[in-house]
């Protein structure tokens, strides 16, 4: 093989970068983050009816696409009601119905989305609830 | 793989006909669990088959009546205001005839109509030449005749703006909520019910969508019942029982450039009166 | 063959660094736009489409040109063209990547740009304009790399890319039939809106396009061992001298047409274009550059005996670049957004960011212009005296 050491060399570099990211995250400590749901509007609500549109399992995994598809329907088809599988009705909008019970939106979407590292543009035009800075 | 459920059913239908692949379906549906759900329109929703509007300039007599309209429609909507035309972003505003309606202008014509000027607004044409050449459907024509801006979609080629042959569309040139040169804010006072948009978007009057699925007028409409009745009158073109549409069969009324075809859903009275009147005898 | 761009004189290395020097300094305007907006361009709600569309549109036509050493090569058989067809189709590889730069530099939301495809919309010429540029560029690359390596191997190419070579003759006038639309089907703009656009760019495209090429294969025999010969060269001379022809000829039928008719709204943009319109006049000054350019080219260009001349030929292929990239690459955008849909003048000039990111442009496709005529001027050097059968 020719030049063998400088591939070598080569190689021990480029694997060293490319796994970077594993061995400068060893040993760091990583909580999973707590949403709060402690704000005032759930807070008014009767126990029993503390629920989100759709169950606790289907919205922590399908959000994203649960406001895919409500913006869709609201900008393209015009349709700006949902009826959920438990037969409730909502205001499909992120701003005016997500966010009045979740008025959290630093202790309740940020925390999740910087733990997971994606950044929605969501924010860069629907505006977010006024919070007291925490 | 998405589960969009719009798709999903769409699947079921061919696929019961088809008489496969039912097993499949049928698991992806209890995983999901949300067969019950679906999208609706509002209960108090105003509903069209084209929605037009006609302006009467007879009804506007003082700048603040344009302005209040204007005023409506841009807080409503969080336009923002850059105060430089190079950046500018409107999406209902003044302009004298001879630069609403270039080409019909005569050096003789009365003094009123040559100074007046004109609301305009997106004319949400029947055969609208921006959704001709959007590349990704952002811009759309609605079931109700609205050419609607899909600020999700669009990736700013402009193409829009280029076709539109009003000048009724606005690039985001700069971020809408950043701060003009004196510091002050583009935006004075958001609308936290309505989004803004973000950099690099194309925008435009949508005919107020999010107030039609709510059963109330335009904005722009709205606020001109206040000083006049019948400067902006909002209806449905298909309906011959409509008040736009008994307006524009009794009154001389024009379109922005109708020999190019697009058919605009903007009219315009021009006389003072009640009588049909033709500008040339004005 | 990629190896043989990575030996190359101090010249070649030296042309190469200042090329990315150039890249390196529209990377970061790029930076810069991409946070504040295009309002860092001079472009404006009036006119909305400048330099940088301006410049895609006049690359698409550099593009395209290749077309015009395809078919006497492969269609007529006019074997002078063998040795320097490659040369062709590499410069279209290198205008469609520029080309495609423009427009991701032209775009508001870059990041979104695979909307295109996600949502194809077959009513829109834009889409279309994806379609074809990628394909032509495909087409280009695969064409120039697999008759290259066969001359490198001294053998024939295999048969199986003459159906690609065929499809790249109508596919080169499909790309550029297919820009002149975006123009010439928007109901409100009086100047694009003229049936001979596509005829037009097509004959624009085919006297610049080739007029470059004269320029590079002089600016090759020069540089290097590898002499394209001196009767492809005056061949090209003449295709340059009829499309020249044919673009000012059309370019007249457009004054005929707007003036002789009398249609105030046919005539503005050529009034501003030329003559100023309601005391703008920024581009007056430009536009008549170019057509004196274009008539001092072509005066040069039709005397066979100037034209023989080879140092005349370049200097003449020169000012009709010259001429033709003011006039498309600049003037027929923005003439079209003047007066705007208000008949009022907004008038446009492109700000600094937006100067250097479209320098930068230009440096990139030079640069990968270099690499592929290096490496195809080596497998020339290689193969000298040998002759070339395709």
């Amino acid at each position: 093989m020719y030049d063998s050491g400088k591939i070598i060399v080569g190689l021990l570099i480029f694997i060293a970068l490319v796994t970077f990211p594993f061995y400068n995250n060893i040993g760091k400590v990583n909580a999973k983050p707590e949403l709060k749901l402690d704000t005032p509007e759930i807070q008014k609500l009767p126990e029993q009816e503390r629920k989100c549109v759709e169950s606790k399992e289907f919205m922590r995994g399908g959000h994203m696409q649960l406001l895919d598809d409500w913006r869709d329907s609201v900008v393209r088809d015009g349709s700006r009601i949902y009826t959920s599988s438990a037969h409730k009705t909502f205001n499909m909008s992120l701003q005016n119905e997500c966010m009045r019970c979740h008025s959290n939106k630093k202790d309740f979407c940020d925390k999740c989305h910087n733990y997971m590292a994606v950044k929605p543009y969501c924010w860069d035009c629907h505006i977010a609830p006024k919070e007291n800075k925490s | 793989m998405s589960i969009n459920r719009r798709e999903f059913l769409r699947l079921a239908g061919v696929s019961a006909l088809a008489g496969v692949g039912g097993v499949a379906v049928f698991n992806k549906l209890q995983n999901n669990a949300l067969e019950a759900s679906e999208f609706t329109a509002g209960p108090n929703a105003l509903n069209a088959k084209r929605w037009a509007m006609v302006v009467d300039m007879s009804k506007f007599k003082t700048p603040e009546d344009y302005k209040r309209c204007m005023d409506a429609c841009h807080s409503t909507h969080n336009v923002p205001n850059f105060s430089n035309p190079k950046d500018e972003i409107k999406w209902i505003w003044p302009e004298k005839f001879e630069h609403a309606f270039p080409g019909q202008e005569n050096p003789y014509m009365n003094e009123e109509t040559k100074e007046k000027s004109f609301l305009l607004l997106c004319n949400h044409c029947d055969n609208p030449p921006c959704v001709r050449v959007c590349p990704t459907k952002a811009t759309f024509k609605r079931k109700d005749g609205i050419v609607m801006q899909d600020m999700h979609r669009c990736i700013g080629c402009r193409f829009c703006m280029a076709a539109c042959p009003f000048g009724a569309r606005s690039f985001n040139y700069r971020n809408p909520r950043g701060k003009d040169a004196n510091g002050q804010p583009l935006i004075k006072e958001e609308n936290a019910a309505y989004p803004t948009r973000t950099i690099g978007v194309v925008e435009k009057c949508t005919f107020c969508t999010e107030r039609l699925a709510v059963g109330k007028l335009p904005a722009c409409v709205e606020v001109s019942n206040e000083f006049s009745k019948g400067g902006l009158v909002f209806g449905d073109l298909d309906d011959p029982g409509s008040e736009v549409r008994k307006i524009i069969s009794a009154k001389y009324t024009i379109r922005r450039k109708s020999e190019i075809g697009t058919q605009p859903s903007v009219f315009y009275v021009i006389g003072g009166n009640d009588y049909a009147i033709v500008p040339e005898i004005l | 063959m990629l190896d043989k761009a990575l030996k190359g004189s101090r010249g070649y290395w030296g042309w190469l660094f200042f090329l990315m020097g150039i890249m390196g300094a529209g990377f970061l305007a790029y930076l810069y736009q991409f946070k504040n907006g295009l309002g860092v361009t001079g472009l404006s709600r009036d006119i909305s489409w400048g330099l940088y569309i301006g410049q895609f549109t006049f690359l698409v036509g550099v593009a395209a040109s290749a077309v015009m050493l395809v078919i006497p090569y492969y269609l007529h058989d006019y074997k002078k063209f063998g040795k320097i067809v490659i040369l062709g189709e590499f410069l279209a590889i290198s205008a469609v990547i520029m080309c495609m730069l423009f427009i991701m530099a032209d775009m508001g939301q870059p990041m979104r740009v695979m909307n295109i495809f996600l949502h194809p919309t077959l009513n829109s010429v834009l889409f279309w304009d994806t379609v074809v540029l990628n394909g032509y560029l495909f087409l280009n690359i695969i064409i120039g790399w697999i008759t290259l390596e066969s001359d490198s191997k001294g053998i024939k190419p295999p048969q199986w890319i003459k159906p690609f070579i065929y499809l790249s003759v109508p596919w080169a006038v499909s790309i550029h039939t297919v820009t002149a639309f975006i123009y010439a089907g928007l109901p409100g703009r009086h100047f694009w809106l003229s049936a001979i656009m596509a005829a037009r760019f097509l004959a624009s495209a085919f006297a610049g396009g080739p007029a470059l090429l004269i320029i590079l294969a002089l600016l090759v025999r020069k540089l290097t061992k590898f002499d394209p010969g001196k009767e492809p060269i005056q061949a090209l001379g003449k295709i340059v001298t009829y499309a020249m022809f044919a673009n000012v000829f059309f370019l007249g039928l457009e004054f005929f047409t707007a003036f002789y008719s009398g249609i105030p709204a046919h005539q503005h943009s050529f009034h501003y274009l030329y003559a100023g319109l309601d005391g703008y006049n920024k581009l007056v000054p430009l536009m008549w550059t170019s057509s004196i350019l274009a008539v001092v080219s072509l005066f040069l260009l039709i005397f066979p005996s100037f034209r023989k001349k080879e140092g005349v030929l370049a200097f003449a292929c020169v000012s009709l670049f010259i001429s033709l990239w003011i006039d498309k690459g600049f003037g027929l955008v923005i003439g079209g957004f003047v007066p705007n849909m208000f008949e009022r003048v907004t008038e446009y000039w492109p700000t600094i960011p937006e100067t250097i990111i479209t320098l930068a442009v230009w440096a990139t496709g030079f640069f990968v212009l270099t690499v592929l005529y290096k490496i195809a001027v080596t497998v020339r050097e290689e193969t000298a005296g040998i002759e070339i059968e395709h």
